[in-house]
């Protein structure tokens, strides 16, 4: 589904990404782990097609499509979401005007009309029970003086909206309490099919006890330096990177 | 002959036109105010209010002081400028004339009608003489010159204890029967004690030819009125306007005045507002979207004499292209007005590369027992805000407009006429050039 080759990416005059390869098939989870600083981030925002960085060599495919050349919209519209890790504030729009509109963008982009407004409120209303969300966040500015916590659980409810292919959850789980993290990450594995992947970027072993991952990746100075199973996670949690180095 | 010139020989004409008592007050303060503006003329960027606002492109035009009268237009023609989904009384204006076929005036709880015709009752040629340039400045050119040749325009006159549940719509429509026109119309709004009061006031120009609009609004709110009055700017591009708007506030009054301002060659809105009372509040706010080489300068003055009053200012700025905007909010807290609350907010944002703002938050405080803020902020599209949006899948020019609007959704949310607010909320989509598909 996604293929990074050789992937070299950052900055105008900084390399942060220095020559990524992954391979992620339909139905796969896999975790990305890694020391701060270490471009976990930026291989979201290059995934996603954050402007910012600039791609200086290497290819990122999905479903065979080269998507170097695509909007961020466009990426999103062929499937990818980021869970931000640092979601950001936008006054004036409530997180339920928010979701219809990127829904009926996607649906424009598919040739589709607008979703009825008794279906979208059907589904806004399921996917806010499903995450256990307070039905008020949905009509409050998006995300602007929620706790980091209802950040994060307001992301995954923008995932279960948009139900992507290919989901990246970048530190989903920092901010978020036992209970919510248990309630988020059951969400997650109730939106993942055999068709669609998911990344998983975190520090720690507790959100992949939840989600399960098939592959553990460590990031480590725009590298990834060692992948193996979900073992790996436990491994890293108790020792730490300096093994690997 | 230059325009100066021209108003002065024909202020003789207009006089003589028969139709004026020539006994009355308002002929000596016309009278006066030509005097006035002979002596102040058009004011200059030497002029310390005007120094960010040139008046030379639209001086320069050979404006008909007397426009034709007698064209009419159709409805349907004109619909789109009205409220025309809610009940309400009218008063309409085409050329500077007044249109009954359009309006839809009343004598019954509220005088809602017209200045000329007003002046020929005596009932409210009393009343007129009363308040009639009571509190418009002296010291400016264009309201004395709108004085001088005050004619037309709404007369709105509430008794007191009077809930108007109809809304007042202002509309002064210009046919562009001639090449450059100059119109001055005259509002005199005066809402009595416990009344209550919607009002929307817009100018437009149906055609291309060049329009400058001098206009004089007086309002007066005695004990406890509550007064919201919106103004649309939308119009063609060689349509200004000069729009002069003066308020008298007694004890417990609440007034707001809403701009709106979308288009325009060269739109300045002066308000001033006087406090005659305490536990008073005032609220003026604005949203300006424009482009291409618009220019829209907001200056407001507002006078705290008394204890225990309040004022609230919130504008905000959108300019594209090489707009080009000013925002002046003069606040002049008096040595007695202790306990004031003064708030004024201006907020810009630069779309276009050339666009520019000049903002200048002007505090002249003489008391020591008040709370006044103030605070200013220019800024470009925020680049992370926007990727989170299109990483949705909301394309960028969508996104864009999402966030300006959410911008400006504060100064909307204000309107209190529902009909009013989606409209300029729709005014403000096809300003942004998107269908957002929803309300916010
Ligand atoms: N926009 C930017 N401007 C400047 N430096 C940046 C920018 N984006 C990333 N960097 C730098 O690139 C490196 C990688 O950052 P990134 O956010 O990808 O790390 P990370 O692995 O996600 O770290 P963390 O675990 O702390 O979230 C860091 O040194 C960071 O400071
Ligand atoms: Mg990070």
């Amino acid at each position: 589904m996604l293929s990074i080759k050789n992937l070299h990416a950052g900055l105008e005059d900084k390399e942060i990404l220095t020559g990524i390869n992954l391979e992620i098939k339909p139905g796969e989870v896999h975790a990305i782990m890694g020391p701060n600083g270490s471009g976990k981030s930026t291989l979201s925002s290059v995934i996603s097609g954050n402007e910012t960085y600039k791609v200086n060599k290497g290819e990122i495919t999905l479903n065979g499509e080269n998507i170097l050349d695509l909007s961020p919209d466009e990426r999103a519209h062929k499937g990818v979401f980021l869970s931000f890790q640092y979601p950001i504030e936008i006054p004036g729009v409530t997180t339920t005007n928010f979701i219809k509109t990127a829904i009926n963008q996607k649906r424009k982009a598919q040739g589709l009309g607008d979703l009825p407004a008794k279906d979208m409120l059907k589904m806004i209303r399921e996917k806010a029970a499903m995450l256990e969300m307070d039905r008020t966040f949905l009509s409050r500015s998006l995300n602007e003086g929620f706790s980091g916590g209802e950040k994060k659980r307001n992301e995954i409810f923008q995932m279960a909206m948009l139900e992507p292919k290919l989901a990246i959850l970048d530190e989903t789980d920092s901010g978020l309490d036992i209970d919510a993290l248990k309630i988020v990450a059951n969400g997650v594995n109730k939106l993942k099919t055999k068709d669609n992947a998911t990344i998983i970027i975190t520090h720690y072993q507790r959100l992949l006890d939840y989600i399960v991952p098939d592959f553990v990746h460590v990031l480590y100075n725009g590298k990834i330096i060692k992948s193996g199973g979900k073992e790996l996670a436990h491994e890293l949690e108790e020792k730490g990177y300096d093994w690997l180095k | 002959m230059k325009l100066k010139d021209k108003l002065l020989a024909s202020f003789m004409a207009f006089e003589n036109k028969g139709d004026i008592d020539l006994d009355s007050n308002v002929h000596k303060i016309r009278t006066e105010a030509i005097e006035t503006f002979e002596k102040l003329g058009f004011p200059t960027k030497k002029d310390e209010e005007w120094k960010y606002t040139s008046l030379k492109t639209i001086l320069k035009n050979d404006y008909s002081v007397f426009p034709k009268i007698g064209k009419t237009v159709e409805l349907k023609y004109v619909k789109e400028y009205f409220l025309h989904e809610i009940d309400s009384y009218k008063i309409v204006f085409v050329d500077g004339a007044y249109n009954s076929f359009l309006s839809d005036t009343t004598h019954e709880e509220a005088d809602v009608c017209l200045l000329s015709a007003a002046l020929k009752k005596p009932k409210y040629k009393m009343i007129i003489d009363h308040y009639f340039d009571n509190i418009t400045s002296k010291k400016d050119g264009f309201s004395s010159l709108n004085t001088a040749f005050s004619v037309e325009g709404a007369f709105i006159n509430i008794p007191k204890n009077t809930i108007l549940e109809k809304p007042i719509q202002i509309l002064y429509f210009s046919t562009g029967s001639e090449k450059e026109i100059l119109l001055q119309p005259r509002n005199l709004v005066i809402v009595g004690e416990n009344s209550h009061v919607q009002i929307y006031e817009r100018h437009q120009s149906l055609d291309n030819n060049a329009i400058l609009t001098n206009c004089v609004l007086e309002i007066f709110a005695h004990k406890r009125a509550i007064i919201d009055y919106y103004k649309v700017q939308n119009d063609k591009e060689n349509a200004s306007i000069i729009d002069n708007t003066y308020v008298q506030q007694r004890q417990n009054s609440i007034v707001s005045i809403n701009t709106f301002t979308f288009g325009g060659k060269l739109t300045r809105n002066n308000i001033e507002v006087f406090h005659e009372g305490e536990h008073i509040t005032s609220n003026l706010n604005g949203i300006t979207i424009i482009e291409g080489k618009q220019h829209v300068d907001n200056h407001t003055v507002i006078n705290h004499k008394y204890e225990n009053c309040e004022s609230n200012e919130l504008y905000k700025g959108i300019y594209d292209d090489s707009a080009t905007g000013v925002f002046n909010g003069k606040v002049i807290v008096d040595q007695k007005a202790q306990k004031t609350n003064a708030f004024q907010q201006n907020d810009n944002i630069l779309v276009g590369d050339k666009a520019s703002i000049n903002a200048k938050p002007q505090l002249e405080i003489f008391a020591d027992d008040v709370k006044c803020s103030h605070g200013c902020t220019i800024g470009q599209l925020d680049e992370k805000a926007l990727f989170y949006l299109q990483s949705r899948g909301i394309p960028k020019k969508e996104a864009k407009a999402l966030m300006l609007f959410a911008f400006g959704n504060d100064v909307v949310e204000k309107i209190k006429i529902p009909a009013l607010k989606s409209r300029v909320t729709k005014l403000i989509s096809e300003k942004l050039n998107v269908e957002l598909g929803f309300e916010i």
